[in-house]
């Protein structure tokens, strides 16, 4: 009893936050498509129009896992030897934006040049 | 060496600030020691497995497997979290004025508990899996520094656990009666941060695209990846640059959490023992 009633109520929050996906399709996504070669991002600062969504490839062509990671951009995605993973990001205004590998932070890292 | 005991130092104060916590909220507790042992021993095979099977959860379900993975075991314990402030919230009065027959109170407690030790499982799990891969990494790597970012990484693993310690240390001189006021507290803002670390997932992964504008950007003045600012992103959820519905949800989930304390304490009051009265049911 006292599981069912917040469980329950969270569900419909989960639904209804679900429900508003459905609603809101916005214009096609901008793809970019990077690649991880010795703990290098190439290219390492990719370009694309603000005010629209972005969908990031990235191949990691290491023999070491990395966790592709940007505060700004907000993503962290673990991609593993050999992968090639995508994240999305939010539509942006004009700007730098530095993403890295969180493995190697220090020196892996790039920057998203919003145009 | 100092690299790798930062990057886990990093990875693991979420987990150890979480399993602090609740060392402090259960302390006392018949039992409670056994279940969270067992529950961060569950998070360690638990993340050993999740980087194990990095790969393949990353291409499950159409590329989002991570995600969506992250984003429920992370929804798990935000609902654990909840349940157990509510429970507290019906219970901890009977249990402080001992009103309450032992036996059924206790039984109920041991339920709460396993709560909180799913709690520090995914805690465990989640940032114990970035670090296997990292090291993992590191092994895969072999070079001449290879040892030496071994013992990086295990000075890493015992600030953690210091991180642990503190915490647990930290509360537990907190008064008995505040002490339970301030567990509900930092269990509630815990929850919230968590619920709006699972949104980052679902947004990353494509799956919710409303709200996605950054709300503000604090990280000039207190980033979250410093480590003031990785405590309170843990502690309270802060994020220095948080999408609209991130926020929407971490003040959604605290509504949710006082709504249902309030209703369900009231619901459980004890009630006034006017003999004359008529009952209402």
């Amino acid at each position: 009893m006292s599981l069912a009633r917040p469980l329950s109520i969270f569900a419909l929050a989960l639904a209804a936050s679900f429900g508003m996906v459905q609603a809101a399709f916005a214009d096609e996504p901008v793809k970019l498509t990077l690649t991880l070669k010795d703990h290098k991002f190439s290219p390492a600062e990719p370009t694309a129009p603000a005010g629209k969504p972005i969908v990031i490839e990235l191949a990691n062509q290491d023999g070491t896992p990395a966790e592709f990671e940007s505060k700004a951009l907000r993503f962290e995605k673990v991609v593993t030897a050999g992968k090639t993973i995508t994240v999305n990001v939010h539509p942006l205004k004009a700007g730098r934006y530095r993403f890295y590998d969180d493995y190697h932070e220090a020196t892996t890292e790039g920057f998203l040049v919003i145009q | 060496m100092l690299g790798a005991l930062i990057i886990v130092f990093r990875e693991i104060i979420e987990a150890g600030l979480i399993v602090g916590i609740v060392l402090a909220v259960t302390k006392g507790v018949r039992g409670s020691r056994l279940v969270i042992g067992l529950g961060v021993a569950a998070g360690v095979v638990g993340a050993c497995l999740v980087a194990a099977f990095a790969g393949a959860l990353a291409e499950a379900m159409a590329g989002i497997g991570q995600e969506i993975f992250n984003a429920s075991i992370l929804l798990i314990a935000v609902v654990m979290l909840i349940w157990h402030n509510v429970w507290m919230a019906s219970h901890g009065r009977e249990l402080a004025m001992e009103v309450k027959a032992v036996g059924e109170a206790v039984r109920a407690g041991g339920r709460s508990i396993a709560a909180l030790g799913i709690v520090c499982a995914v805690a465990v799990m989640r940032e114990g899996s970035e670090i296997a891969l990292f090291m993992y990494g590191l092994a895969a790597s072999a070079g001449s520094t290879t040892a030496d970012l071994m013992i990086g990484s295990a000075l890493g693993l015992v600030a953690g656990v210091a991180v642990t310690a503190l915490t647990y240390f930290g509360l537990v001189t907190i008064p008995q009666r505040k002490l339970f006021a301030v567990t509900t507290a930092l269990i509630s803002l815990l929850a919230a941060g968590l619920a709006a670390q699972a949104v980052l997932f679902l947004q990353q992964a494509g799956v919710i695209t409303v709200l996605g504008d950054t709300a503000w950007d604090t990280s000039s003045i207190l980033s979250d990846t410093s480590l003031f600012g990785r405590v309170l992103h843990t502690l309270i959820g802060y994020s220095d640059q948080p999408s609209v519905l991130q926020v929407v949800v971490y003040l959604g989930v605290l509504a949710i959490i006082v709504a249902l304390t309030k209703t369900v304490g009231a619901r459980r009051a004890p009630r006034p023992k006017a003999v004359g009265a008529a009952p209402a049911e």
